[in-house]
Formats: structure tokens, sequence, C-alpha cells
């Protein structure tokens, strides 16, 4: 912690007008004579790092004023488990199978949080416990059922008051986006969303790293002088381990006292209309911006189909009104793995590659060369993706015919 | 009914990079506009006050360009405008930032409904509403796409959790996050700008506020720390495919062969 100070006696219009220039943010203001922040700085100390020589300065704060926590009162990787009326969310497992990297790491033990009824609780148990957790920690109350966020808010207040974990990881689904800031907002800790890698220092701090600025830039984010840490991370982003024979022991916490008040009443809950999930492909072919119309998707869904798999497509195509959202690949969509993925016409941002770098084979087609696709592919075309992809089209229909 | 819509200026573009060798942000311009998801939330709004009465205030909370979106609210339909802006906020996280606007937004006085953007195109954590929420001590629903019916003392809305669709009934005071898509949004109407010529927008700065301690604002006030920022690494490694089209189509064909795809 600490702040930014501008020596004035070192400002010029020159200096101010290369300042001003320099920052991303539109953090300065000169009227001539003082040079001042506005409310867009964001202390990212660029100005420090590559402005004109000692003009803005970096001043710590006295250790005395920062927050002080014993950080070694705070133990416990711990996963949020997610459930719906009958199943735990996959997304569940990936995780544990992540936290148990940090709790290894650092020498803590891997924890679970089950909010959920007495009936749900005892089917959850067993599948929870073989995926490596040391402790399973267990809110039952029938109110419990279906999410509500109130009482699962309260539950969770009362776990990180009795337990102190050092860290917990949420799904980024609808529901952990919604449940997270909510239990961060209670303890004015900080919570990442969307963490693409998770690491853990050796004083336990986690280390989150994201794509920022919806596009080309990663920033890595730690949370140095609160616990509990969180973060959310994607469904499909980390790789689910094997499951083991069960070691932890689970643990019943007392639910009497939890405030199980609720403002939200659910009055009716219908499960959406089954339509093919982008994220169960074995085989995605991704349509980029170079497909202006529905008419220009045929041939990529011929392709697919072809290849037993389905069409996706980055958020342009969403904006536009080609493909609804449900088929969008990207932080801001879904993310997948599938064994086989064909990019065509993709650049490649972040934001994009995000939701898809873990797929098993990625082979892209693009005009460009440079385009930052090719980076995380394992075959790169440079090519006219309407020229391939028909000839393409057609060797597998021959082939097919031979087989 | 009295509702406050929190909206957000977002840079133009999404273009911004880290250029490798210096490390220094490049952003393409400087041109902003609303945060696009905020737009539902403004239509949203726009739709219960013609329906029920009352009133919109719209926080926005940046530096003095942001001005812009209030007046483009105000363009749509909303009363009144309101922007939060002191260099004491800057550096601010998802936790100061929520702590900040719920501020300013009991400075607003009583209100029955607070509507937020699911989230925004810059941050994208969708964290700030539930927050704000929780600051005021509020229930919320995420993701709303509908409201069905205003009562006294509640609120019915349909709302989206991944695969399935939730109807709830919420009590007022509430604060709602509002899917794309469900409304159209309308556009800022000129003859609406002509007639409420230069308008004044208040500006709220860490004076105006309730609590006084800086340590809860700004870069002071958050938690997380950006360590640092990189461009993404680059693998060069991957296996090139050239030549005429058929030899093209050749070697992806021996690649998914390779690999047991087809």
């Amino acid at each position: 912690m600490g702040k930014l100070v501008i020596d004035q006696k070192k400002v010029s219009q020159e200096v101010a007008d290369k300042l001003i220039k320099l920052c991303p943010f539109g953090g300065f203001e000169y009227d001539g004579k003082i040079l001042g922040f506005t409310a867009g700085c964001r202390v990212c100390k660029l100005c420090v790092r590559k402005g004109p020589e000692d003009v803005v300065k970096f001043v710590e704060d006295d250790l005395a004023e920062s927050p002080k926590i014993n950080k070694d009162e705070w133990k416990g990787v711990t996963v949020f488990i997610e459930h719906d009326e009958t199943k735990v969310h996959p997304v569940a497992f990936e995780l544990i199978g992540k936290a148990q990297e940090l709790a290894q790491k650092t020498n803590q033990e891997v924890l679970a949080v089950l909010i959920a009824s007495n009936e749900q609780a005892k089917d959850f148990e067993k599948q929870i416990l073989s995926y490596g957790v040391d402790k399973l920690y267990i809110y039952a109350h029938d109110l419990f059922t279906r999410f509500l966020i109130e009482p699962y808010t309260a539950a969770m207040e009362d776990f990180i008051n009795k337990i102190k974990p050092n860290t917990v990881l949420y799904g980024g689904t609808a529901l952990g986006r919604s449940f997270a800031p909510r239990v961060a907002a209670r303890f004015k800790t900080g919570l990442t969303a969307d963490c693409t890698v998770l690491d853990m220092k050796e004083n336990g701090d986690l280390v989150q790293i994201r794509p920022a600025f919806g596009g080309n830039v990663m920033a890595q984010i730690i949370t140095p002088s609160h616990r509990p840490q969180m973060a959310t991370v994607r469904y499909k982003m980390f790789r689910k381990k094997d499951s083991v024979e069960p070691h932890g022991k689970t643990i019943y916490m007392d639910v009497d006292n939890i405030d199980l008040t609720s403002r939200i009443q659910l009055l009716d809950i219908f499960q959406k209309p089954k339509s093919a999930d982008i994220s169960e492909a074995d085989v995605i072919v991704a349509c980029g911006r170079i497909f202006k119309t529905p008419e220009d998707l045929a041939m990529a869904e011929e392709l697919a189909q072809l290849l037993g798999g389905i069409v996706a497509v980055t958020r342009p195509l969403v904006e536009e009104g080609i493909k609804d959202a449900k088929y969008q690949i990207g932080l801001s969509g879904r993310t997948v793995s599938p064994k086989l993925i064909i990019n065509l016409g993709i650049s490649g941002a972040v934001q994009y590659t995000a939701g898809m770098n873990s797929s098993e084979t990625i082979i892209s087609i693009n005009k460009d060369p440079n385009a930052s696709i090719f980076g995380v592919s394992h075959y790169g075309i440079v090519g006219d993706v309407f020229e391939i992809v028909p000839e393409l089209i057609k060797k597998l229909k021959t082939e097919r015919k031979m087989g | 009914m009295k509702i406050v819509v929190c909206i957000k200026q977002v840079p133009g573009t999404s273009q911004v990079q880290i250029d490798p060798v210096t490390g220094v942000l490049i952003r393409d311009g400087r041109n902003a506009k609303m945060n696009p998801y905020d737009l539902y939330g403004l239509e949203t709004a726009l739709r219960l006050k013609e329906e029920q009465g009352g009133t919109i205030t719209t926080i926005a909370m940046g530096p003095p360009p942001a001005l812009e979106v209030l007046k483009e609210s105000l363009w749509m339909g909303c009363d009144k405008g309101v922007l939060v802006s002191d260099r004491k906020f800057g550096g601010a996280d998802v936790v100061a930032t929520s702590y900040t606007l719920a501020q300013a937004i009991k400075k607003q006085g009583e209100f029955d409904l607070i509507i937020c953007g699911k989230q925004t195109t810059d941050g994208d954590t969708a964290q700030v509403g539930p927050e704000i929420a929780e600051n005021l001590g509020i229930p919320h629903v995420a993701y709303v796409e509908k409201i069905l019916e205003v009562k006294e003392e509640s609120i019915v809305v349909r709302s989206l959790l991944d695969d399935v669709t939730i109807v709830s009934e919420v009590k007022l005071p509430c604060l709602f996050t509002i899917e794309k898509g469900f409304v159209t949004p309308r556009l800022p109407s000129y003859k609406r700008g002509r007639e409420l010529g230069n308008v004044e927008i208040p500006v709220i700065t860490f004076t105006d506020l309730e609590d006084q301690n800086e340590k809860h604002f700004g870069l002071k006030g958050s938690p997380t720390q950006v360590e640092r920022m990189f461009a993404p690494e680059k693998n060069t490694s991957h296996t090139k495919i050239t030549g005429t089209k058929e030899q093209i189509v050749e070697g992806i064909m021996n690649a998914l062969t390779e690999r047991k795809l087809v």
C-alpha cells in the first residue's frame, strides 16, 4: 500500500504533456501550474517506471498503517461445493484438484464446504471426499436445498469465522458469481473473478492471474493483507483429477445459530430447454468475425457435422445477432476444453483464448500470420478459411464414402 | 418507485495491448462509451418508471469525463445524474468501488430499487452489483431477465441461473443486475437533450460521504493489488501446415488421423 506523489518543482508543460500522453487511464490533469491526478488513476505506477525521471514517485505507507493480520491463523484451501437439487456441479471437483496443488505447496489441508439439505448432504458426501478432500464441513438444513443468497451467505460467514480458511475458491458459474461477491463484501476481502491461473506463494498468498481490460493483457493479482483470499474460476478451466480412495472426514456444523431469514422467496424453478451445450462437446468448429451472416456459418456447420461436433462463435458474432450467446466461447461466454477445436478466422484475444486453451487439439486457420491465435494452437494454417474449409469438407466426405 | 441505476463509462475499444519489450500499456485512442450492459439496466428502469411512476437517479463513479454517460442517461429519460469522483477514489478494486458507490447511494436518501448491468466490458467481473447490495444490507438477484410484477412491498422477477430459470419474489428495497438481450434499450432523445439544455450534474466527492475514513476508499481500501501486468505468453512451437490448399487439407487430415480424431 502507498500513494503516488508528484514533485511539482519538476513539472513543466512538456513534462505534463508526456505524462498525460503516457497514462492509459487519463489519470493526470494539468492546469498550467499544478499537475494533479484525476479519479482515473489506477495507481499502476506506469508513470513512475516509464515517465520523466523522478517526477512521480511511489511512497510506501508506514507499515503501522497497513492492516495487520496473522497469516498463520488462516489455514486451509477451501472449495465451495456448488450443487443443484440432485447433484454437485462438476466445477467443484475441478477446484478440489487445484486446491490440492496449492495446499501441497504450502503444507495446508484441502477443505470443502457444503451448504445443503440433510438428504443432499448424505448423497453428496462420499463423492466429494473421493476427490481427495481432507475435511468436509457441512451445513445441513432443508432451507439449503436450493440456493438462497442470504442464508447461504450466513452459513459461509459462520464457516469463515470459525474455521479461518486461507483461501475460498468458487466456481465461476452464475451462482458462484452472485454468491462469492456477497461473501467478499461481508468480510471486506479481495475476490478475483475468472482466474485462469492460480498459484500460491510460500507465505500463503494466493497468486491469481486473469485477463484484464477484456483484451490482450494479463494481470497478476494478490490479496496481501486480508484473509480469506477468494477467487472464482470458470467451469472447465482446470482439469478434474481422478477420484481416489477417500481419506478425509466429515464435520457437521451447528446450524441453530445461523440466521436463516430470506427476503427472497423462490416461487418457481424451471429447467431451460436442453440445447446443445458447447462446454460438453468433444469437437468444436469455432467461427470468428470473418463470418458475417448466418449463411456464412453453413460451411462451418457442415464441417462440424462431419466431425461429429458443434459450431461455436466469438463475441462479435453474438453481438451481431448471428448466433445465440450460449454458443459463445470466451470469458464472457463459455469455457470449453474439447478433444478438438478448429478456429476459423479467429484472431485470438485473451478474452477468447482463455475460454478454450485447455482444449486437447487446437487447429487454427487465419489469414494473418501474426494472429495471436497461433500462439495457443497446436497446428497453424495461414490461409483463407473460405478456400480451405470447403476443400476439407470435400476431403472428409470422400474419406467417409471410402471408409 | 424510487430507482437508482449504477452506470459506468468504459473504454470504447477493448484493444488494449502491452508492448512486450517495454511493458507499457498501449491503449487505442481514448474514446469512451457507456458500458453496453448498463443500457439494459437503464431500459428496465425506464419501463418500470413508465408503468409505476417514480424517479430514476443514475450514478457513475469515475473521472470527470464520465459525466458524458450520466448526460446520456438523462437524454434517455432518467431524472437525475450524480457523478462520484475524487482523486481519493483512484485505484479502487471491487471492494472499494462497491463501498464507495454504496456510500454515494445512501446520500441520495430512501430508495426502493437499485439496478446494475450484469457486468462491465472492461472489468468483466460482475461483482460490483452484489457487493453494493451487501454493503447496503439489501437482498440482490443477479441476471434478472424480466420484472414480472411489482407489489406494494415486493417485486417478482425472473432470473437466469445457468441452466435453470428462477421466479422469485424479493422484498423491497433490493438490487438487481440485469441480463442483456431481453429488452431493447432506447436511444438517447435529442429532443429531450435540447429541452434539458446544459444540465448541471452534481459531483459527490470524498468529503460528501458519511464515512470519512480515507482507508476505506481508493487504493487504500482495496484488498487486492495488481502485482504485475504482462502480455500473455506466446507459444510459437505449433506445427505450421503450409502449401497449396490441397496440401494444407492433406496436412490437416494427417493431423486429425495422428491424433485419432477421424
